[in-house]
């Protein structure tokens, strides 16, 4: 198909932990933020270890300790999956969009590293894929670094509550939508661009205002990604 | 509660995996699905524009959400990148904007 030179490299991996390094911030914030809602919430040590680095997808675990509650029924464990679904409904799109990229990586492969997909990581491969980049250490080294800190930092988050009460206050709670708004303009190349970025705002703008939530995220996709299917040059 | 720290309720585990699972299934399915799906000029333009339309939809609604602020955080970070096309530094940017702006009561 179209990249028979797909590889994997240790040196690969390193680069794409290294790329990330500057996001870490915003994620070990995020990361001890949910420590410090787990031990609120009521969490022993062990419940929050787990949740955060299985589930590993930082907005829908705090959707789901909205829901979470004390004594937990069956109704609850219910409801705390379908939130996750709705909130991480996006992952099909993201997995969906790697496709070209890791498809002539062997399934044994890739199946086991999709454990680690991220926004950040999937925005990452892209952009270097952009550039020519056909290692895909970019990928996984990146996820790894992410899931490794990610899993960490919700220690001291549990232990010393307020170390982190406001990111904002550090400018820390912008550091990924303005890492996405920085890698969106390399993906700006004319008309195409302009009217599906359009298109895609505008559905989520309308998502967002009729319903709320993370379903604008996926509204607003698709309907981006039909109008850049469908606008013949 | 009672429980020790490395002690854990069986229907919170429940949950987490149950999480889990749903969460692993949508971060392998939709590659999976594409692997399975013949790849037409048509769907290879749709795959094409989906990164651009999923970052817009993503960071739309936190705008709308965060505000002035936000927006003009967000518009100092694609300055900096168009400028410099150093990804690193844009964040730094629009992070040390938001410390300013918010330091300013904004």
């Amino acid at each position: 198909m179209l990249n028979k030179n797909v590889t994997l490299s240790l040196q690969g991996c390193v680069r794409g932990a290294t790329i990330c390094i500057p996001v870490m911030p915003g994620i070990i914030a995020v990361g001890m933020v949910f420590g410090t809602v787990a031990a609120q919430k009521g969490l022993t040590f062990l419940e929050t270890i787990l949740i955060n680095s299985l589930v590993f997808a930082g907005a829908s675990q705090f959707v789901a300790m909205e829901v979470y509650g004390d004594p937990l029924t069956l109704g609850l464990v219910v409801a705390m999956i379908g939130v996750t679904a709705a909130v991480n409904m996006r992952m099909v799109l993201i997995g969906a969009s790697l496709r070209p990229w890791l498809g002539q990586v062997p399934a044994w492969q890739t199946y086991p590293s999709l454990f680690v997909l991220t926004d950040l990581n999937w925005l990452l491969a892209l952009s270097e894929y952009n550039k020519g980049t056909r290692d895909w250490g970019i990928y996984l080294g990146s996820g790894l670094l992410t899931w490794a800190l990610w899993s960490l930092s919700v220690i001291p988050g549990y232990f010393a509550g307020s170390l982190v009460s406001d990111p904002k206050v550090f400018g820390l709670d912008v550091v990924l939508p303005a890492f996405f708004a920085a890698l969106l303009v390399p993906l700006w190349k004319g008309k195409r661009q302009t009217v599906s970025w359009l298109v895609a705002g505008g559905v989520a703008a309308l998502t967002w205002y009729l319903v709320g939530g993370y379903w604008s995220i996926f509204t607003g996709a698709i309907a981006g990604a039909f109008a850049g299917a469908y606008l013949d040059d | 509660m009672t429980e020790g720290a490395f002690t854990a309720d069986p229907i919170f585990l429940l949950a987490v995996l149950g999480m889990t699972a749903v969460t692993y299934t949508l971060r392998a399915g939709g590659y999976w699905i594409m692997g399975r799906l013949p790849i037409t000029p048509r769907v290879r333009r749709g795959l094409e524009a989906l990164p651009g339309a999923i970052i817009v939809s993503t960071i739309l609604p936190i705008v709308l959400k965060g505000g002035l602020a936000v927006a003009l955080c967000l518009v100092v970070a694609s300055m900096a990148q168009v400028i410099l096309r150093k990804e690193y530094v844009a964040v730094f940017c629009a992070a040390g904007a938001a410390a300013a702006l918010r330091a300013a009561g904004l």
